[in-house]
């Protein structure tokens, strides 16, 4: 919605789209109290702010300037409601989330403010879920997205999405904005729940929407689509029927969905083309070792572990090297993986990680040191984002209790 | 350039809600290729068909206008073209003729003191 009124309003305008957004929330909130919510409720928002930015472009017809490339069109009555009825279309609004998408990813802005931009402003995230995403703290991920939006605004015009060398230069930005929304919906860290199904699906949605576009159809889309596909097959096992997480070793697979996991693997034979290799080919194909593995067993840790290795020559982070060092210690036993995960740079980095002290406390526990074991879990604990991971890690904690006994 | 002043007379009242989409539709595509001609010097508004009249010495109030629908003045832009030819050209792309309509072409009177 914001952006499709930002094409309306002119990018410099992006706090006026914003707000007429808010109204039209607020308003729902009102009308809905009285009369109900309405059989579509995202229509009715959508026209509601359609409505408030007519209103606004009547009153202040003369006394603002907005999208330079409209001009004229909504000046005059002759050709205002159309024109708003054309940029409120469905297929309209598509291009104008891909323009959106691509102007937040502005080379003036570092690849992080690009990134927030686009989960705050297309996403609707908000800055906390945001600061969890990127493991920062609030006031940090405000700065940023005040300032960026100001970068933005200052754009004059948004993004061109048929001017090809534009778009290719912009593309990895992009591809690593929806990475992150995926992710955030995957390991959310939202407090009512940690798996957000619907934003693993509005990063697959604005990923299938890069496809579709020409410029857009590139090997990295595919691969990252694919990596999407694979992981998003597991989402309806990775809560058990009790509402537990359930990790990827108890999860009852026959819960995977069978047809992601074809799309994933076909998606992921369509980014095999090229000679460029990048760190979603590797994770797609990494997720699709696991696809295979009818059982937690038949699972090809060697390949896993190799594939974790070229990841780290692509993009090292200490976070990969702890999944690297759990795909160790799954080969080659707990006291592997152990000495793997000390000897990861920047392991400090990764104190504030709940996933890290449950792993160390995962290969203590494996190799019989549940006092260990019961500490790291219990560091966990105090980490834990939501109700169901600190539900997850409580159970942990008491596993090492009965073990010890 | 000169400027031109279109007065747009008659319109279809028997149009359909789809025809009535159809010919909004035309006029916008009409209003574009104007504009990025750099021919668009206002895109003025369209009027409604009724309103009030003022006139004489005595600013009688009637209202009006109450000529027949196709003699009303329906909307008004504003043009440059280099000369009325031009003008007149450029005026035949109106979907105003679809409708048996008519647009009057009128130079700006640049008044000379």
């Amino acid at each position: 919605m914001v952006a499709a009124l930002t094409r309306v309003f002119g990018v410099h305008n992006l706090a006026l789209a914003e707000d007429v957004v808010q109204d039209a929330f607020c308003r729902a909130l009102e009308v809905w109290k009285f009369r109900g919510v309405p059989e579509n409720p995202s229509a009715w928002l959508m026209a509601t702010a359609k409505n408030r930015a007519l209103d606004i472009l009547r009153r202040q017809r003369t006394a603002r300037t907005y999208a330079p490339e409209l001009g004229r069109l909504l000046q005059s009555e002759w050709t205002l409601a159309p024109v708003m009825e054309e940029l409120f279309a469905p297929n309209v609004i598509k291009d104008d989330l891909l323009r959106m998408m691509f102007s937040c990813c502005h080379p003036r802005l570092p690849e992080e403010a690009q990134v927030a931009l686009v989960l705050n402003i297309l996403c609707g995230f908000s800055v906390t879920e945001i600061a969890a995403a990127f493991v920062s703290t609030h006031p940090a991920i405000e700065k940023r997205i005040t300032r960026s939006k100001k970068v933005l605004a200052a754009s004059k015009r948004l993004f061109d999405v048929t001017a090809a060398a534009d778009f290719s230069a912009r593309l990895p930005a992009v591809h690593r904005a929806l990475y992150l929304l995926f992710n955030e919906g995957y390991h959310g860290a939202s407090p009512e729940s940690a798996v957000r199904a619907e934003l693993c699906q509005e990063a697959m949605r604005l990923t299938a929407l890069l496809l579709e576009h020409p410029l857009g159809r590139t090997p990295t889309t595919y691969a990252l689509a694919a990596l999407m596909c694979l992981n998003a097959a597991r989402l309806p096992a990775r809560v058990d029927p009790s509402g537990n997480l359930s990790s990827l070793f108890d999860q009852d697979r026959s819960r995977w969905d069978q047809e992601l996991v074809a799309e994933g693997l076909k998606l992921l034979e369509l980014s095999a083309t090229g000679s460029e290799l990048t760190e979603y080919h590797v994770e797609a194909a990494i997720a699709s070792v696991h696809a295979r593995a009818l059982r937690p067993e038949d699972t090809d840790w060697k390949a896993i572990v190799s594939l974790y290795d070229t990841l780290m020559t692509i993009r090292p982070s200490p976070i990969v090297a702890l999944n690297r060092a759990i795909a160790v210690a799954q080969n080659e036993g707990p006291e592997r993986g152990l000495e793997e995960i000390g000897a990861i740079t920047g392991r400090d980095r990764l104190t504030e990680y709940p996933f890290y002290s449950a792993a160390l406390g995962e290969l203590e526990f494996r190799r019989g040191q549940h006092k260990t074991a019961r500490e790291h879990f219990q560091a966990a604990l105090a980490l834990a984002r939501n109700p169901m991971e600190r539900r997850f890690l409580n159970q942990r904690v008491s596993a090492c209790d009965q073990g010890e006994t | 350039m000169t400027q031109f002043t279109y007065l747009f007379r008659g319109r279809d009242t028997s149009a359909s809600p789809e025809q009535m989409q159809k010919t909004m539709e035309q006029w916008v595509a009409w209003f574009k290729d104007l504009g990025s001609k750099g021919h668009l010097k206002d895109p003025g508004h369209p009027l409604e068909h009724t309103g009030k009249v003022v006139k004489g010495k005595q600013k009688t109030v009637t209202d009006g206008p109450y000529a027949e629908t196709k003699d009303v003045v329906g909307g008004y832009i504003l043009v440059e073209a280099k000369d009325l030819d031009q003008a007149v050209e450029l005026s035949k792309g109106c979907p105003i003729f679809e409708v048996g309509g008519s647009v009057e072409v009128r130079p700006v009177q640049i008044i000379k003191m």
